[in-house]
């Protein structure tokens, strides 16, 4: 309907459970804790598993043996990231939304789901040929290095989230980064 | 020199106090040392969960553990160059944190762990010969690194 982003954030942030979220002393440092806790189950697999794909370690393993061990971990990892994730996004969702580091991450994490797409649609269906290999043909090294890059990002953009250097009741800020983050500085809006 | 004095010390270098005044510092360094131990958890888990049964089976445990070794030694590495100039920017603080002495226990005891009895419990068959003892020793390195990400993300909240 009518409502803007700004401000269906803005109500979010006012409804009961995001403010008892973000008023407990002790539930949102939780959250983080546990998103940190399988950021190391999730990230770290990603990473061996990318690393796998390089031919930079584990090179006798099939490559078909380490997705099928490590990809249910990997899951379980990734919705348990999504879960506490998107708590602490509704503990603070108009601050996070404006946040130019949090719409940097969304923005890797779409790419970084478009590659895991594509590996699996395009590359991954013809692993019967280069599945022992030490070192896996260059497609699959583009995937993998890709992977690395973007979940890289994706962690360093995640942890700056927490700065407050382009947040919108810092002002002056640049008209840029003012339009990046979705800024009306005189605060006309909500 | 007491330990206070010794902390003040590291605070009062100049790398503390650049990073201390620096915008932009502590929050990169402390990005590299997140990533650093994203690399230590996927190094060490590829190795615990196959301990636990639960993860490359097929594969001798000693093999994967010397597989993920240059990645564990490269993350401790990046862990280490990282955390000890974030630690001389606020170790006066680090020094009255709770947290930071529970990560420091775990850390002792995880890393004394990881390069003495670790590489006994890889190197011979023990998943095969005393499974419930490989279980558990692999339990209590994942306990050990949990308290250390615990202690090193609530320094943050004090």
């Amino acid at each position: 309907m009518g409502m803007s982003p700004l401000a269906f954030f803005g109500w979010l942030g006012d409804s009961p459970w995001s403010v008892a979220l973000h008023e407990s002393q002790y539930a949102y440092s939780i959250i983080e804790s546990i998103h940190v806790w399988t950021l190391a189950l999730f990230f770290g697999l990603v990473v061996m598993f990318d690393l796998r794909l390089l031919g930079l370690t584990m090179r006798k393993v099939p490559v078909s043996e380490v997705v099928g061990r490590l990809l249910p971990w990997t899951i379980v990892g990734f919705v348990i990231m999504v879960i506490t994730g998107s708590l602490l996004f509704f503990a603070i969702p108009l601050r996070s939304y404006q946040n130019l580091f949090f719409r940097f991450k969304m923005i890797l994490l779409v790419l970084a789901g478009l590659n895991v797409w594509l590996f699996h649609s395009r590359v991954y269906p013809k692993i019967a040929g280069w599945d022992v290999d030490a070192i896996p043909p260059s497609r699959a090294r583009i995937a993998g290095g890709v992977s690395l890059a973007l979940w890289t990002c994706i962690v360093v953009s995640g942890r700056m989230i927490a700065y407050n250097w382009f947040d919108c009741d810092r002002q002056p800020q640049t008209a840029l980064i003012n339009f990046l983050t979705s800024c009306v500085p005189d605060g006309a809006v909500h | 020199m007491s330990l206070l004095a010794f902390f003040q010390w590291c605070y009062d270098t100049p790398i503390g106090d650049t990073i201390r005044n620096s915008t932009w510092l502590f929050p990169v360094i402390e990005a590299f040392h997140l990533l650093g131990f994203g690399l230590t958890a996927g190094s060490v888990l590829i190795v615990e969960i196959r301990l636990l049964g639960a993860g490359l089976n097929r594969q001798p445990v000693a093999e994967l553990a010397a597989n993920a070794q240059p990645w564990l030694l490269g993350g401790v590495t990046l862990m280490f160059a990282s955390g000890i100039p974030l630690f001389m920017s606020e170790s006066i603080k680090a020094y009255y944190s709770f947290a930071f002495w529970i990560k420091m226990t775990c850390l002792f005891l995880v890393l004394l762990y990881t390069f003495t009895l670790r590489r006994r419990v890889t190197r011979t068959e023990l998943s095969s010969t005393r499974p419930a003892l490989a279980r558990s020793l692999a339990i209590l390195s994942i306990a050990l690194w949990f308290g250390v990400a615990w202690g090193g993300r609530w320094i943050g909240f004090s």
